[in-house]
């Protein structure tokens, strides 16, 4: 059943359509320019949650058009894609709060807001992108729109980073044009289809379909910080808070993620890619990638970048799952995508009130924080316990599925890795929270902890997506939670696995 | 060697001598005048192209392609002329 | 001569902006009037012409009934139309843009009077050399554009541009007069000189030697490296919009006849095509890096110029000898895309300058003028010429890609991939300059420079960005009439 093609077009103009009317806003009709943005972004997330009631529904959303002989621009509402637009229209509408109360008074606000929705309207691009093709024409619409936002404050510092920025990702992008027309080429298609299109040629020519591999998760692993492309990631958090939160929770290191799971889902389908033993190595990078951000994030000072290095070690779980080859395990990657999602934006959000309220950028310089932010404080609390693994906290869920996957796909060192991984994540949040509590503040501490007020519309966004936190892990097997949503894509995607047979508590 | 073939290599002669002035040379006046020579050796070539053998008459095509090339390059030295002037009062008025 | 010239859409294209170049001459003080009613005229019969094919396929017009090989036929088919097209639409952004650039306040009264007559011969020239049918007429037009281009480099009068002209107008004709030696070879071969005569001609030495003599006349004429020594400087110093169209539509001239020929002429065999290819790459290392170098704005984007006819030849060469029947499609989406975007770049680069009072790379952040709207031209333009998506320089380069790699030409693919990160070097040293602020004494004011004329440039670059979103059917429609001759 067809129905409405165009609701997903629609969906993708609420972020890219506001955008020439942002720029050309003047700077000083802040009041329109937040009821715009906040009108588009409610909007979206009302499309998003009719759209997904549609797809329940049995209803097939389908749009293209032709662009070059023989490939099409394709826009595809599937389960794995709504996950995604879900994650970014809600995650849209609370930074977009935060960035009307951070930005408040800052320059350049038009130039900011119209970058900001042409990156989450890039994101909701990605995702319902059909075919490789599409995801591609987005994936470089978000590496050129998030560039004016990391260089947003215009200082030396952050035109390196931005050079920095620019160089990794438009050379991955590059990469990715390379591995696109590579599959375009082998396969006569670039479309994504559940179990993939590569079955053929890979038992005609193995080689060839391995070295496309090779070329598309590098391509992909540049934007998800897979080591060794990682290095953009930590030098890129000179961004203001709200796109540091963004970014590490939705925008761009999630579109590598995401596309890896499209890579290796879609393209290559799972059975495929596991015949040609490709699963083993990706998961192999996706371990080193764990352990070695999480080293990193040890000795970082500063908060942002401590919380970027974190990124690198969180992100790469995703990639585990898919790599582990087990449907539990994907369950496990999918809720990640999600989960991390949540608890990155509330951590970077809170990092940075901190900055605003008292000027805290340090760890050191987070002797007794707590009281004086207590609700951000909490919210960072909440989400450095998720991402450590608490139960029954979002980290946790993700964790499990993760571990268990393992298990199943006889890969023991998993539940290793990950052990591992929480005593580093617990190494390196832990202090953050026991100086934030229990030390008392050092008067001579920098700036001491003078507070300055922080409008509602910086308060209020952490605690909200702590409360999601919260809610993701704690009511994980209720209807409509993410959870429950990726076992009904992981079903889609490993034919073999009945929805009723995965695991549903743990 | 008959005389068409003698005539013919007599144009690119002159064709070469003057690419290698317009190559060469570094006087403005110069390069315009080696790049007339190059035209005059082109136009040769399609002059003597067109002879043939009385009673029968020349091909008259070449020949008007050859006046249409002369017109042509008429403006064109005009042209480069009127820009040697210009630069040289140019040059001279920053010199004062 | 019984009958009269039947006026029919190719004739029309040509005479409308000839024309209007008499009338502005005679009549400087409503130049600009006539020369965009002349433009606009034009734009109308092109589009016309432009339905007329697309329904009917090639149309032929036999000037004066003469017809082939003592007349002239003008024919215009899907590539001829789509070149037209292209011609037409940059041009009337470009005079839309000249509009503000030589108004009365900002330019003498020379450049003013002498723009239009000179816009609007090149344009005759242009037109004429797309429609044209026989290699000596393609020699006149070549000469035309030629006298008209140089006019515009020295329109600004300044030394350095006169001097500059001066070098253009060498290059340029040398580049026809070996033309013009090629195709006397042609004729003394063949007896005649129209394209439907070199598609039936047998391979022969002298047609070997017409092709190369032709092929060099048009590097020259096309600055393909190592012969564009003439190019950074004329480009760089003439008036933006003079640039624009020498940049955008006066290189793609030679580009275009040498798709022509390179298709009609038995070819020697696969080295021209390896030659070319090679150049080209030249063209992208050795332009690449002089981009990196140049100081002044105007220069880094003539430098792109050079670079961008380097990946046409790679285009061109993509596949070899083999591959050529399809190569010259993606050559002619880049120079299609290079076409409208370099306009673009040079309309906004222009006006950078005249709101910032210089084009200094190093000291743009120093200027606490930020005439946004054309930075922000600047840089949809320069996505289409680094080729990323959606824009046209990227479905050319796909295009391209596509080729080479299907042909296992990896090392076309490589020299690619090398000059978009060269590319991405070069215009990030702009954008940073763009985006800098902390070097300024005041503050930055908001949205300055949001001047109307900000429109021209950047309805072309929004164009150059979103053409290639129907790269398809641009493909489709060049390939009417084609080959040459199977269709009237």
């Amino acid at each position: 059943m067809t129905d409405a093609p165009l609701l997903p077009l629609f969906i993708l103009l609420t972020s890219l359509g506001i955008a020439p009317l942002l720029f050309a806003l003047p700077e000083r009709s802040a009041g329109l320019r937040t009821a715009i943005n906040l009108g588009a972004a409610g909007l979206k997330v009302a499309l998003v949650a009719w759209l997904s009631w549609k797809l329940s529904q049995g209803v097939i959303y389908d749009l293209r058009f032709t662009v070059l002989p023989g490939l099409d621009f394709n826009l595809q509402a599937d389960p794995l894609a709504i996950l995604f637009i879900a994650l970014s229209a809600v995650l849209w509408f609370i930074t977009t709060v935060y960035s009307v109360g951070y930005l408040e008074k800052g320059p350049h606000r038009a130039r900011f807001f119209g970058f900001f929705s042409l990156c989450v309207g890039a994101t909701v691009g990605i995702a319902l992108a059909g075919n490789l093709f599409t995801f591609l024409l987005f994936y470089e619409l978000l590496t050129l729109a998030t560039y004016p936002l990391v260089v947003h404050r215009g200082t030396a510092e952050a035109l390196r980073a931005g050079r920095i920025y620019l160089i990794y990702t438009l050379g991955g992008g590059l990469v990715l044009l390379l591995g696109t027309l590579g599959l375009w080429i082998l396969a006569g298609s670039t479309d994504f289809v559940p179990g993939g299109i590569l079955g053929d040629v890979a038992e005609a020519a193995p080689l060839a379909a391995q070295l496309l591999f090779l070329v598309l998760v590098a391509g992909l692993g540049v934007k998800a910080a897979l080591v060794p492309f990682h290095a953009w990631l930590p030098i890129a958090m000179v961004a203001p808070a709200p796109v540091s939160a963004l970014l590490h929770a939705v925008a761009v290191v999630k579109a590598g993620a995401f596309g890896i799971m499209r890579v290796v889902y879609e393209v290559y389908g799972i059975e495929t890619a596991q015949a040609l033993g490709l699963t083993a190595p990706l998961a192999a990078i996706a371990a080193v990638t764990i352990l070695y951000g999480s080293l990193r994030a040890l000795s970082q000072d500063d908060i942002k970048r401590r919380l970027a290095w974190s990124t690198v070690s969180q992100v790469s779980y995703i990639t585990l799952g898919v790599a582990l080859a087990s449907p539990i395990a994907a369950i496990g990657a999918l809720a990640h995508l999600i989960h991390q999602g949540l608890m990155k934006i509330t951590m970077f959000m809170a990092a940075g009130n901190l900055a605003e309220g008292l000027g805290v950028k340090k760890v050191s310089q987070m002797n007794g924080v707590g009281r004086a932010m207590p609700g951000t404080m909490a919210a960072f609390t909440l989400a450095a316990l998720a991402m450590i693994g608490l139960p029954p906290l979002a980290g946790f869920v993700s964790k499990w599925y993760l571990a268990t996957g393992g298990l199943e796909a006889g890969q023991g060192w998993v539940i290793a890795l990950l052990l591992g991984s929480s005593l580093l994540n617990a190494a390196y949040f832990l202090p953050m929270l026991h100086r934030a509590w229990f030390v008392e503040p050092a008067d001579a501490a920098p700036g001491g902890l003078a507070r300055r007020r922080i409008g509602w519309m910086l308060a209020v966004p952490p605690i909200a997506t702590a409360s999601l936190v919260l809610i993701a892990g704690g009511l994980a097997n209720a209807p409509f939670s993410p959870l429950e949503w990726t076992r009904f894509i992981v079903a889609l995607e490993y034919p073999q696995a009945a929805f009723d047979d995965l695991p549903e508590a743990f | 060697m008959n005389s068409g073939l003698i005539f013919g290599l007599t144009g690119i002669a002159v064709f070469a001598i003057g690419l290698f002035g317009a190559l060469v040379m570094v006087e403005p006046l110069r390069r315009v005048l080696a790049l007339k020579l190059c035209s005059v050796g082109a136009g040769f070539l399609l002059v003597v192209g067109a002879w043939q053998a009385p009673p029968d008459m020349p091909d008259p095509v070449p020949h008007a392609l050859v006046i249409t090339g002369i017109v042509v390059m008429i403006s064109a030295t005009a042209v480069a002329l009127a820009l040697i002037r210009r630069l040289h009062s140019l040059e001279r008025a920053s010199d004062e | 001569m019984n009958d009269l010239p039947t006026l029919d859409w190719p004739t029309a294209v040509v005479f409308a902006p000839l024309a209007g170049a008499i009338l502005a001459f005679a009549w400087p003080r409503r130049a600009a009037g006539i020369g965009l009613a002349s433009v606009l005229l034009t734009t109308a019969a092109v589009a016309a012409l432009a339905l007329r094919v697309l329904a009917e396929g090639a149309v032929v017009t036999r000037l004066g009934n003469w017809g082939a090989p003592l007349g002239i036929d003008l024919r215009a088919d899907g590539l001829s139309t789509l070149l037209l097209a292209m011609t037409a639409g940059v041009g009337l952004f470009v005079s839309l843009g000249a509009l503000d650039s030589y108004a009365p306040a900002r330019a003498d009264e020379r450049t003013r009077r002498y723009f239009w007559p000179l816009w609007l011969l090149l344009l005759t020239g242009l037109n004429g050399a797309f429609l044209s049918t026989d290699v000596f007429n393609l020699y006149v037009m070549l000469e035309v554009i030629a006298l008209a281009a140089v006019g515009l480099t020295v329109l600004g009068g300044g030394r350095e541009a006169v001097r500059a002209g001066l070098e253009y107008m060498y290059a340029s004709i040398l580049g026809a007069l070996l033309f013009l030696m090629g195709v006397g070879f042609v004729y003394l071969e063949l007896g005649r000189l129209d394209f439907a005569g070199l598609i039936a001609a047998e391979p022969a030495p002298a047609l070997t030697a017409a092709l190369a003599l032709m092929i060099a006349g048009l590097l020259l004429k096309t600055a393909l490296f190592p012969l564009h020594f003439w190019l950074p400087g004329a480009h760089a110093n003439a008036t933006a919009p003079a640039s624009a169209l020498l940049s955008g539509l006066v290189v793609k001239v030679s580009l275009y006849i040498f798709l022509r020929l390179t298709q009609y002429m038995p070819l020697p065999d696969e080295l021209l095509v390896t030659l070319m290819g090679t150049l080209g790459a030249g063209a992208i290392l050795w332009g690449g890096i002089q981009a990196l170098r140049a100081e002044r704005l105007k220069l880094l984007v003539a430098w792109s110029t050079v670079v961008q006819i380097g990946l046409i030849f790679v285009a061109f060469a993509r596949a070899g000898q083999v591959g050529l029947a399809e190569s010259w499609k993606a050559a002619a989406l880049l120079i299609l895309a290079h076409a409208v975007a370099k306009a673009a770049m040079f309309l906004s680069a222009g006006r950078i300058k005249d709101e910032v009072g210089h084009d200094r790379i190093q000291d743009l952040d120093r200027s606490p003028i930020r005439p946004t709207l054309a930075q922000f031209t600047f840089a949809l333009a320069a996505i289409s010429l680094i080729g990323l998506p959606p824009s046209l320089g990227f479905a050319g380069k796909w295009v391209l890609m596509e080729g080479a790699m299907a042909a296992g030409y990896w090392h076309w693919v490589g020299i690619t991939m090398i000059g978009t990160l060269l590319s991405v070097a070069y215009f990030s040293r702009v954008l940073a300059g763009f985006l800098r602020f902390d070097r300024l004494r005041t503050p930055v004011a908001e949205h300055q420079g949001w001047a109307l004329a900000d429109t021209a440039p950047l309805v072309l670059a929004l164009a150059a960005l979103s053409l290639g979103l129907v790269a398809a059917p641009i493909l489709a429609f060049m390939e009417i009439g084609y080959p040459f001759g199977a269709t009237p």
